[in-house]
């Protein structure tokens, strides 16, 4: 079965899943509620603010290739190895190599979609590398077998009782309804990781420039851990993760955390800048900082659709996505979901077998109005449906119908032939196609507005 | 009475499915006291095509709209979806077309029938009677593409005995979105499945709204599923109400 045939299937079966929806919905209301206090307690001017955060973002697209170049030589000073992939396969490769270099036979990792992008865990298992996700969310969703649900809360589509049973029979921990407890087992399987693995590996929130910095937050503490403990710790970030400097956190951390998880600031937020100085007690002593492109470069050359890059994987258009909150993550098949997903996918993977993404999306506009970076989500979309049916990925049908539509409705006697010839067709019609889509035929009225006119007004 | 112009468009769905709709509009354009200036050769924006990426047959469609409607002044319509399309999509959809400008300028005029409330200052025209609760759907297009946040209420409390109420956190998508509504029929019907159950968990079984485009969508979806509900535009409900008529 193809992408976009699949995706139908796995939608519509979800949009009928009342059990999965109201798990959803209540998991994102209470998301809402926690945003919504946030942004008051925290913001005094949220508009100005997202505003502001989008201006520096747009800053790092127009001066890319300079503050990327200053992003590396500042890492390289700092200690750190960096290096460039061009594509996930480049990423892999070159991930690999490092392992090599290093023995490596068990990596720890915190939670990274740049690492889901470039699927570094089935790369690693392939090659006999044990990968233990030290993320709570990832390590639910590593030991079911299944990919992130969300590109934030990747297990947000478990209930604890599913937790519970999960950890059950994976690691052996005895059922409970708590959800204190629940992360304490996690916690306990985790801390066996930290000290026995070769590498730890991580994403970046934010590469910062000047002075050069990686930042990475987190809830949790595992973060702090992968990074710190193993001997050797790599960073695998997409090249629009720059932020120019280091005073710009003072806006991008409240601004991820109110956005992400409705906080004021998240629990930990680390700042690295390269591996054990001369001199220090602890830290592993080689980083590397792997850059990927993968589609970025091209993204970047596309002056309509460039904007794109600046987001900062913060969910909020997810969450506020009504086709999200109906059809779930996991329908997408993507590594970015919901609005974003949708703008990405179809760009970095093809938009012949992904343009489906881009037009499963009423336009509401929920997505442009929560995006905190001032992203117009709702009109990339649109462009991406553009190029879609430039590039004649439009179905035969829908480019039959549309043109006989364009033909009628551009010229009014021919609207009134068909109004006449279809007042009865549209019924029979209806009946013919399967209820689902026949039900959203309109009855044509007895008689057009424009029929009303010509006899009620026109002498 | 004063001798005030007024252009109206009827949007495709109006002129074929609901001309009701455009009826009422007329009817009380004519109690604000104004003539009704209608072009009979109009016939649709051009969004379907539009928001399907199929910029050919969109422009064909919207090269029309603003042939006929190139030299009226102030134009009003019962969507806020389609004034949307023009207003603010106009200018990207005829990009480095010839009639770019002439396109662009049209958004200016075009208003949406409670805009067109508001800018004309005639909110004190409008009273009558009425008893009850009424939820208010605002459409997104309205709300994220025109701005249009609680005008629509205002009017409806100028009709006594009108509660009006908005469902927290608004606006939310009905799920209609054109064509989407038919390439995801199942996404669609759920979303608007939420919406409708949204409003009923409140008690509110008759609904207003500004869009034609949302309240094909709400009525087909409480229809299939047998939920008695009440949705009216807000210019049918004004008409059903207001003494002036």
């Amino acid at each position: 079965m193809n992408t976009q045939k699949q995706f139908k299937k796995q939608s519509a079966e979800k949009a009928h899943d009342q059990q999965h929806l109201l798990k959803i919905r209540k998991a994102i209301r209470t998301y809402d509620e926690k945003v919504a206090e946030m942004k008051q307690a925290q913001f005094i001017d949220w508009p100005a603010a997202r505003k502001q955060a989008g201006q520096i973002k747009q800053y790092v697209l127009e001066n890319w290739a300079d503050l990327l170049e200053q992003f590396e030589s500042n890492m390289k000073e700092n200690g750190a190895e960096v290096l460039w992939a061009e594509t996930a396969e480049q990423a892999r490769q070159i991930f690999l190599e490092i392992a090599d270099r290093h023995k490596a036979k068990k990596i720890v990792k915190s939670k990274s979609m740049t690492t889901e992008e470039i699927e570094l865990n089935e790369t690693c298992e392939a090659n006999g590398i044990e990968v233990w996700e030290s993320d709570l969310g990832e390590l639910i969703v590593q030991l079911a077998g299944e990919k992130p649900y969300h590109i934030v809360t990747p297990a947000m589509h478990k209930s604890k009782a599913e937790i519970s049973k999960l950890f059950h029979e994976k690691l052996g921990s005895v059922e409970s309804d708590s959800a204190e407890e629940l992360t304490m087992i996690a916690r306990a399987h985790l801390r066996q990781a930290y000290v026995t693995a070769d590498i730890g590996v991580s994403g970046a929130n934010f590469l910062i420039a000047d002075p050069g910095l990686v930042h990475i937050t987190e809830n949790e503490g595992n973060i702090r851990l992968t990074t710190a403990c193993p001997p050797v710790h790599v960073v695998i970030a997409g090249i629009e993760k720059l932020l120019p400097r280091l005073e710009d956190l003072a806006l991008f951390l409240p601004l991820l955390a109110t956005s992400g998880t409705g906080q004021q600031l998240t629990g930990y937020n680390n700042l690295i800048r390269g591996p054990r100085a001369a001199g220090e007690a602890d830290g592993p002593r080689k980083m590397y900082v792997i850059l990927l492109d993968n589609g970025r470069s091209q993204l970047h050359a596309d002056p309509k659709l460039r904007i794109a890059l600046r987001c900062i994987r913060c969910g909020a258009c997810l969450n506020a996505c009504p086709v999200y909150k109906t059809i779930g993550g996991h329908s997408y098949q993507t590594t970015y979901q919901g609005p974003i997903g949708a703008v990405l996918t179809p760009q970095f993977r093809g938009i012949a077998e992904w343009h489906h993404l881009s037009d499963a999306s009423s336009l509401c506009g929920a997505c442009t109005q929560v995006c905190p970076v001032d992203i117009p989500l709702h009109e990339l979309l649109l462009e991406n449906r553009r190029q879609s049916d430039e590039q004649s990925n439009t179905s035969l049908f829908w480019k039959q119908s549309l043109k006989i539509w364009a033909v009628i409705m551009s010229d009014r006697g021919k609207l009134n032939a068909f109004h006449r010839a279809a007042a009865n067709g549209a019924e029979a019609a209806a009946l013919l196609l399967p209820h689902e889509t026949g039900k959203r035929i309109p009855k044509l009225a007895r008689q057009t507005f424009a029929q009303w006119w010509e006899e009620n007004e026109q002498s | 009475m004063n001798s005030k112009h007024v252009s109206v468009f009827i949007p495709c769905l109006v002129d074929q499915v609901y001309p009701e709709m455009g009826i009422a509009m007329i009817k009380l354009l004519r109690s604000f006291g104004y003539e009704i200036f209608y072009h009979k050769e109009q016939t649709c924006c051009g969004q379907p095509a539009f928001n399907a990426g199929q910029r050919k047959e969109a422009i064909k469609v919207a090269g029309h709209f603003v042939e006929v409607f190139a030299e009226d002044g102030l134009i009003v319509s019962p969507s806020g979806s389609c004034t949307a399309m023009v207003r603010k999509y106009f200018p990207n959809l005829f990009e480095g077309h010839h009639a770019c400008e002439t396109a662009a300028a049209l958004g200016g005029r075009v208003l949406e029938f409670s805009e067109f409330i508001q800018q004309e200052d005639l909110l004190n025209k409008i009273s009558g009677k009425w008893k009850g609760r009424i939820g208010f759907h605002n459409s997104c297009h309205s709300y994220r593409e025109l701005d249009i946040d609680d005008f629509p209420l205002r009017i409806l409390k100028r009709i006594d005995g009108v509660e009006p109420v908005r469902p927290p956190g608004e606006p939310v998508c009905c799920g209609f979105g054109g064509l989407f509504s038919f390439k995801f029929p199942a996404v669609s019907a759920t979303m608007a499945r939420s919406r409708l159950e949204q409003f009923f968990e409140l008690g509110l079984k008759t609904i207003v709204s500004n869009d034609p485009g949302c309240i094909m969508h709400l009525r087909q979806e409480a229809k299939d599923k047998n939920m008695n509900m009440d949705i009216l535009h807000l210019v049918e409900f004004l008409e059903r109400t207001t003494k002036t008529i």
